[in-house]
């Protein structure tokens, strides 16, 4: 992609003052205002919009265990914060430009669905992206992306003006006339292209690196069908998630714009289709990267691989064997005792209060309820607020 | 003057990479230390957690005296020996997990102890440390791995020959009883 953005630079700056070298100096400050403006706005702009809370050990035991134990799995230094969102729709997401201090997010309703080795599974995959720096990577290319728009928008709208006007300077050099109307519409023609282009680029980085999380989640944990059952989970829910956003949507675990019954498998979608993830996750014979490309040339029937040579070679080709599906802890076995964990939490983050009466039943306080006295709609006994 | 330029230049070029190199070596090896230092940290937590765990079970299970002697004696032996060699070390750890799981096997036969509040925080607890050690366990094998491969792999085994960076050892376990799957019966 910095290859499309040089190009855009060296075309303009050849049209506009015949020096290749001050287009793409030009470009380049561009590119760095905008670096600049994203690199400082942080985070917690992307979580507030979200409506995401941040969780402390107590809150939820399990969670926070989870994400200690795939930290100590993957190596990440500091323990990453926490954040769960209010919403039924099941998703996930990772964000923090430094593996120093990263967030990771989960919705209540994905909390509530998973069973301890599919969240494990989730989370693995999103302490992938973290530790892979795929943040940053992606969040460099939105920029490339959004510089190149802006330089072939106004790059376009004046080469289309300037010729129509006629007020070119004519070339010093002994080109003549016909060099620059060649050079003109060439330019031209790249400007429209270059957005395209790099739109798909965009894209097709995005696929790659989420098979990269998905292939490191199966190293850490070393059982890829925890992931591959939580992807069926996901899958088959279509619920929208409310507060999705464009910037953020590379890190969501599953494709958050999906459309209702739409196969998002076309070149436009940041994930690649979940099907096919669960697919080689399923077919992998041990937890290495070379199991997971193997896994994925056979799925594709033999067409290329997914994991670059650099991260290959990083953990060699040694066999790396999976584990047996380990026994779950009673605690949340159930899906009706994670659904109450899970309500639990989100009444005590929104402050309410409990009140445990002698038949069984819990009755939860609003945090504004005024009334001193308060009747349990069971057994008909009255409490003191 | 075109000698000094030459020498410069020979310099240059093999003694960056030969620096990053080097560098990478030293990052490899420590990260190795550290991954091992977290598996004690690990371990010592479930040392912590073990008295707590007895306490709450005691009251409930006053028929499974071997089993709960067992764990105590286990976790006794398993801290005498934590200053000894990494061999005696894994497996009084191993004699720990093994009998802390046919504890948590027999806990199937009381349900109240298993309605208890207290109890089921303290199982997730142990499940997060037994899951904490081995992957911390993982970890320094994989760490190791990346480190070995630095040391022997060309062009870097030049580098490391040269520094004195000898390959480390993998954690194995050793131990039959660790090895062996835990018998839950249900009858």
């Amino acid at each position: 992609m910095a290859v499309v953005l040089a190009l855009i630079g060296f075309f303009l700056g050849l049209s506009f003052f015949d020096n290749a070298i001050a287009g793409l100096v030009i470009a380049i400050i561009i590119w760095a205002l905008l670096s600049t403006f994203a690199y400082f706005s942080g985070d917690s702009l992307l979580l507030g919009m979200s409506r995401a809370r941040k969780i402390k050990r107590d809150d939820h035991p399990r969670l926070y265990n989870v994400v200690e134990e795939m930290k100590i799995a993957s190596g990440l230094e500091n323990m990453p914060d926490i954040y769960i969102i209010d919403d039924p729709a099941l998703n996930a997401f990772a964000t923090g430009r430094d593996p120093k201090r990263a967030s990771v997010a989960i919705t209540s309703g994905l909390l509530q669905k998973l069973n301890r080795d599919e969240l494990q599974g989730v989370i693995a995959h999103e302490i992938s992206h973290i530790k892979n720096r795929d943040v940053l990577l992606m969040a460099m290319c939105g920029i490339l992306l959004g510089t190149i728009v802006i330089l072939a928008w106004y790059g376009s709208r004046f080469l289309i003006f300037g010729s129509m006007t006629g007020s070119r300077r004519s070339s010093s050099s002994a080109g003549g006339g016909q060099a620059q109307i060649i050079i003109l519409v060439l330019a031209l023609v790249f400007m429209i292209l270059a957005p395209i282009i790099a739109q798909f680029i965009y894209f097709a980085i995005s696929r790659k690196r989420e098979y990269l999380a998905d292939a490191s989640a199966a190293l850490y944990t070393r059982y890829p069908e925890g992931l591959a059952s939580a992807l069926e989970k996901l899958g088959a829910s279509t619920q929208q998630l409310k507060t999705a956003n464009q910037a953020n949507a590379p890190m969501y675990i599953i494709n958050p714009f999906r459309k209702k019954g739409l196969k998002a498998s076309d070149l436009t979608s940041t994930h690649p289709p979940i099907s096919e993830r669960i697919r080689i996750l399923r077919a992998m014979s041990g937890a290495s990267f070379a199991n997971y490309d193997e896994s994925y040339r056979q799925v594709h029937r033999g067409k290329g691989n997914i994991i670059g040579a650099a991260a290959l070679a990083g953990t060699g080709t040694e066999a790396i064997s999976l584990r047996d599906a380990k026994l779950e802890a009673p605690l949340g076995t159930g899906k009706l005792e994670r659904a109450r964990d899970t309500s639990d939490l989100m009444w005590r983050l929104n402050d309410y209060k409990t009140i445990t009466c002698e038949c069984g039943t819990r009755l939860r306080i609003p945090p504004r309820f005024r009334e001193s006295r308060v009747q349990c709609p069971h057994c008909g006994r009255i409490h003191r607020v | 003057m075109l000698a000094v330029w030459i020498i410069i230049g020979i310099i240059v070029v093999f003694g960056i990479p030969f620096i990053a190199t080097y560098n990478g070596l030293v990052r490899r090896r420590n990260q190795v230390k550290n991954a091992w230092a977290q598996i004690d940290v690990q371990l010592k937590r479930r040392y912590d957690l073990i008295p707590n765990l007895m306490e709450t079970v005691k009251g409930y299970m006053k028929h499974e005296r071997e089993t709960l002697e067992a764990v105590t004696n286990a976790r006794n032996l398993a801290q005498q020996v934590s200053s000894a060699g990494a061999g005696e070390r894994a497996k009084a750890e191993g004699e720990l997990s093994s009998a802390l799981s046919r504890l948590l096997a027999v806990v199937e036969n009381y349900p109240d102890l298993k309605a208890n509040q207290n109890f089921l925080a303290l199982q997730e607890e142990l499940t997060s440390t037994e899951n904490k050690i081995s992957f911390s366990r993982q970890y320094y094998n994989d760490s190791v791995l990346r480190y070995n491969n630095q040391t022997q792999m060309f062009p870097s085994n030049i580098v490391a020959g040269m520094t004195g960076f000898k390959a480390s050892e993998f954690f194995e376990v050793t131990v039959a009883a660790e090895r062996e799957a835990p018998k839950v019966s249900f009858t």
